[in-house]
């Protein structure tokens, strides 16, 4: 394009031009925004629904077209639904299991990962390509053969198939994000550890581990959700009621209750609000565990 | 130092730089290695082992050689389970890529309220499966669900979506898709990465929006769709949580999935080889889809660095 337009008429088509492109600049941008925001409407309509029917007397349930602002707004649906079960008690078994989880995944896999990317030594490519083979393998093909192991340990109907399987190596996918991590730090540190006599240990656990904090907030942020959603494990392994976690907790609870909908989603509602705190305090988290394991991949 | 002869064992041994290196190395490994032989061969073994034999864990096993490849192939039921699993992977599997791929195009656009939208879309990927599955079944509730009231209010009659055979697995694939937005996060990072010098050079050159769509970023982000390709077929093969608790296999097992007969002839029929024998049928499975997409799909992908 020239900069200088020579006559008044190119003067006058260049601005239609621009004022042209600017048009449908705003065009495009209003066009783009109203598909998201339908979207976004579909998207939030099943909560919407779903924190609706949780406050809504039984009756109100049953009827359409279906009142979307609860009248009478009954909050005591929380109450009941969650004192119908002892969800106090699953709640209390699920954040044990998500505690054990955490301390077994976040020191396992680090202490792994950091082997794979720090150190060099013969036959390290070779199991890290076991780790990814294990990676693609999926956890349903292993499954009877780990549920007869595991009831022939006498372990069924405790949590530690679903708790100390994760103390060797803290699964796969987690020792190869704290790997990418440990490989992104520099080497002059560790060099700076050793003359100062660390050992590979100390190194590990007094230079890099502090270091890798947003590792382990991803991390920790995965497992917990991986715990608490977790309903296949429980399902095999959890028998006596006062070893549910709240997922098998609210499959059982579905069982019982038929129709109140209400109670249902009251209870629902207060399964999937601490995932969604979580959410919201660590959000980043959640961005960088996905884009970590998909980029890097 | 004074070393005249090497053996294999020298680097093993703790007393040369390299052997001990090689020690410390395996400490560090070792918690994989001995998860990798209890949690995986093992098992393995012992699946090949049931494979074999009919066991319903009470009375003892017995051998029974090929026998539960040849039920396999007269057992209607797991027919049916592999036609239910493709179709919901066929179905669902392209269109999230599709969908989560459009929509991170969109919010890539520098649009107002990026973050608000990023998590609405983003949040139904990690409700938990239990809670999704009982939420869902009462949006599709006949008489009083979300589904239904709203096409109602679009004038179209309702329908029987988890009793009709025709629907319910459709109502699945619905819910599976309600989570698109998890590979719409991954996209976004993707689409993010690239440069803009790429579609400064592509203006100036005259390159409408569909071409540089074409030609700059399809190809730049590739390695993100074929990486989400391959882990959406893998997940959707082992679809469970929600096909149990919904619909539970039914209406006349249209929602059967693979997973979910698996755990009914282990659980609940107690036929533990044949359920390890239907195990290994879905590695071979996911391992040759895996290989097909490899093959098929992967030689389009555009990888930076190996220019």
């Amino acid at each position: 394009m020239t900069t200088q337009p020579q006559t008044i008429s190119m003067r006058q088509t260049a601005a239609s031009h621009k004022r042209r492109l600017v048009w449908e600049r705003r065009l495009w941008k209003g066009l783009i925004l109203t598909i998201l925001l339908i979207g976004a409407f579909i998207m939030s309509l099943p909560f919407v629904w779903l924190v609706s029917s949780s406050f809504k007397l039984e009756e109100k349930i049953f009827i359409f077209p279906p009142e979307w602002i609860p009248d009478p707004f009954r909050p005591q649906n929380y109450v009941e639904a969650l004192l119908y079960k002892p969800f106090g008690l699953y709640f209390f078994n699920t954040m044990r299991i998500v505690t054990l989880n955490l301390i077994a995944i976040l020191l396992s896999a680090s202490f792994c990962g950091y082997g794979f990317a720090r150190i060099r030594f013969p036959g390290r490519d070779f199991w890290f390509s076991m780790v990814l083979a294990t990676l693609m393998v999926p956890y349903f093909v292993l499954m009877v053969p780990q549920f007869i192991m595991f009831s022939r340990l006498g372990w069924v109907d405790t949590f530690h198939p679903l708790t100390i399987p994760f103390f060797f190596g803290g699964g796969a996918f987690n020792i190869f994000l704290f790997r990418q991590f440990f490989r992104s730090l520099p080497e002059e540190l560790a060099d700076a550890g050793r003359i100062d006599g660390c050992t590979e240990f100390g190194i590990y656990w007094r230079i890099m581990m502090p270091l890798c904090k947003p590792a382990l907030a991803t991390v920790a942020v995965f497992t917990f959700l991986a715990a608490w959603n977790d309903y296949i494990g429980p399902l095999l392994y959890l028998r006596s009621d006062y070893n549910f976690t709240v997922a098998i907790g609210l499959a059982t609870f579905r069982g019982v209750m038929r129709t109140e909908w209400n109670l249902l989603m009251a209870a629902s509602t207060a399964m999937i609000l601490p995932v969604i705190l979580l959410f919201f305090f660590a959000q980043r988290y959640f961005v960088d565990g996905l884009v970590l394991s998909g980029l890097k991949g | 130092m004074i070393m005249t002869t090497h053996h294999w064992y020298d680097r093993l041994s703790p007393r040369t730089l390299a052997g001990r290196r090689t020690l410390v190395g395996y400490i560090f490994i070792s918690p994989f290695i001995l998860g990798f032989l209890l949690w995986f061969l093992i098992p393995a073994g012992v699946a090949l082992w049931l494979t074999v034999h009919d066991w319903n864990l009470i009375s003892p096993p017995k051998y029974v050689g090929l026998k539960h490849l040849g039920s396999m192939v007269a057992d209607d039921r797991f027919w049916q389970s592999l036609r239910v699993t493709t179709t919901y992977t066929l179905v669902s599997v392209p269109l999230g890529l599709v969908l989560g791929f459009m929509l991170a195009l969109l919010l890539n656009t520098k649009v107002r309220g990026i973050t608000v939208f990023r998590t609405v879309y983003y949040l139904p990927s990690i409700v938990p499966a239990v809670a999704s599955a009982v939420l869902w079944a009462w949006i599709f509730n006949t008489e009083y669900g979300l589904a239904n009231a709203a096409l109602r209010a679009l004038g179209f009659p309702k329908i029987a979506w988890l009793q009709d055979p025709q629907w319910a697995l459709p109502a699945l694939i619905i819910v599976a898709l309600w989570a698109f937005g998890s590979g719409m996060v991954i996209y976004l990072a993707g689409l993010q990465g690239i440069p803009d010098v790429f579609y400064e050079a592509a203006d100036i050159d005259g390159a409408g929006r569909w071409a540089q769509l074409r030609h700059i970023t399809i190809p730049l982000v590739s390695p993100v769709i074929f990486f989400n390709l391959i882990i959406g077929i893998i997940a959707s093969f082992q679809v469970f949580t929600i096909a149990r608790l919904v619909t539970n296999g039914g209406p006349q097992n249209a929602t059967l999935v693979y997973v979910l007969y698996m755990y009914q002839n282990a659980f609940q029929n107690l036929k533990m080889g044949y359920a390890a024998a239907l195990a290994w049928v879905l590695f071979i499975i996911v391992v040759v889809l895996t290989l097909f997409v490899f093959k098929y799909v992967g030689g389009r992908v555009h990888y930076e660095d190996a220019r």
